[in-house]
């Protein structure tokens, strides 16, 4: 008796995570949080950027959610680690390019190693059993714990009822009797249970906590590996595939056109690592190009660049074209026509 | 009596890069020292602040120039 344990929470800024933390602090156990950043996260990124949703300023929930509870939050810079994970899932991907199971082996692989460093006693994560259809089965649930290493001192308050005993119960740390059941994929009692602690104003992810379960995204950034003719990607490329339409006219090449201000203002911060297409004569879009350009393809990007302009009907549209080191030539072309921008050529 | 004072850029990062490198960097600084971010994502404005309640650090100025934010913090005993 006496000292009291520690428990580190995982916080990915959702409800589960919140309610998971709050129902382990109330057992009187002094909890910190972690949000592990792959670069693939919802959070803030094309909010922040698109100018009308600048309006209402976005939170970053997972800090958010620290404050509710009065919890320290450690954000962790996952992204050069995390790359493995996405390319070689050793489980496979979800139904798009989501690694789940891969990813929450890792994290929770992290979180083992930053609890023997810090002396804590164990890991809290909102997970309920049945509500995400690979990484989160009865089945799954003991693989994860032994892939990554964290074993019987991973608790799941929410749905500790479903699941074996933990060492935080087993050692009276944890009333057991107080935690879960929750199981399957209602939310309602999440809901219930959130009202009767006073959460209100909590983030409701749609899909999963991050980019990869997006379909869309999923197709560009496999078009991004297939272009580039292996399994590569650094933190630039995966944040610009949250910006802008994407357009490949050529396999060795793609245009990123911004659709409003707020997406040409931070794609003109990558200036000088893309050589970029702005308009002139019109008002319009600011884009970059991605892949090794000549003069033939820098047309073709200009035509396309002129159909999303103000000038899309003009029989001529003026644009400079500006190159990585900054040398800029003037440009003269019809911009394209709808119908000649094949469907293919979307990503 | 003066503590240290540094810049750390974080421009055309985005959220919650700004505030991982701010975290960073006040882990290497102590109590009283201050740090100002350049940060050009608007989440900033919103997050670093938010990191620094629940963190005990407490942000001493804001100031917004031509699309820059530059958020300085004076780190709190922890
Ligand atoms: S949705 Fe993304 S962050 Fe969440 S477990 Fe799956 S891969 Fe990991």
């Amino acid at each position: 008796m006496g000292e009291s344990r520690k428990a580190l929470s995982l916080i990915s800024g959702g409800l589960d995570s919140l309610l998971a933390t709050k129902v382990v602090q109330q057992q009187g156990i002094y909890v910190e949080g972690i949000n592990y950043f792959t670069g693939f996260c919802v959070e803030g990124h094309t909010h922040a950027i698109r100018k009308r949703d600048r309006a209402r300023p976005k939170r970053n929930n997972a800090l958010w959610v620290a404050e509710q509870l009065g919890i320290k939050l450690h954000i962790v810079d996952i992204v050069d680690e995390y790359k493995d994970i996405v390319f070689n899932p050793r489980y496979g991907y979800g139904a798009n390019l989501n690694p789940c199971l891969d990813c929450k082996i890792f994290m929770l692989h992290k979180a083992a190693e930053w609890i023997d460093a810090n002396g804590f006693d164990f890991v809290i994560t909102g997970e309920v059993v049945g509500q995400r259809p690979k990484s989160q089965r009865k089945d799954t649930m003991p693989l994860v714990q032994r892939d990554s290493g964290i074993g019987d001192r991973l608790l799941r308050p929410l749905s500790a009822h479903n699941l074996p005993p933990t060492l935080p119960e087993r050692e009276g740390w944890i009333d057991r009797g107080r935690l879960y059941g929750f199981s399957g994929r209602s939310r309602k009692p999440q809901m219930a249970l959130a009202a009767e602690f006073g959460f209100e104003d909590y983030a409701q992810p749609a899909g999963g906590c991050c980019f990869l379960t997006d379909a869309n995204y999923s197709v560009k950034l496999q078009d991004l590996w297939q272009s580039r003719g292996e399994r590569r990607y650094e933190l630039d490329d995966i944040m610009l595939l949250k910006v802008g339409r994407h357009i490949r006219p050529r396999s060795h090449f793609k245009v990123i056109v911004s659709r409003e201000q707020g997406e040409g203002n931070f794609l003109s911060g990558y200036r000088k690592q893309y050589p970029s297409l702005n308009m002139i004569s019109h008002g319009g879009p600011f884009a970059l190009l991605d892949g090794e350009v000549d003069a033939e393809d820098v047309e073709l990007a200009a035509r396309i660049v002129g159909r999303y302009s103000q000038g899309r009907d003009a029989n001529e549209v003026e644009l400079e074209y500006c190159t990585r080191d900054g040398n800029k030539t003037p440009l003269r072309v019809r911009p394209m026509n709808a119908d000649e921008i094949p469907a293919e050529w979307l990503l | 009596m003066n503590g240290r004072y540094e810049t750390i850029d974080c421009q055309r990062l985005l959220c919650p890069m700004p505030v991982i490198r701010v975290q960073d960097r006040v882990e290497q600084l102590h109590a009283g020292d201050l740090l100002t971010a350049i940060c050009t994502d608007p989440g900033a404005l919103q997050d670093i602040p938010a990191w620094c309640r629940i963190n005990g650090h407490e942000v001493v100025e804001t100031e917004t120039r031509d699309g820059e934010y530059l958020i300085t913090v004076r780190v709190g005993t922890g």
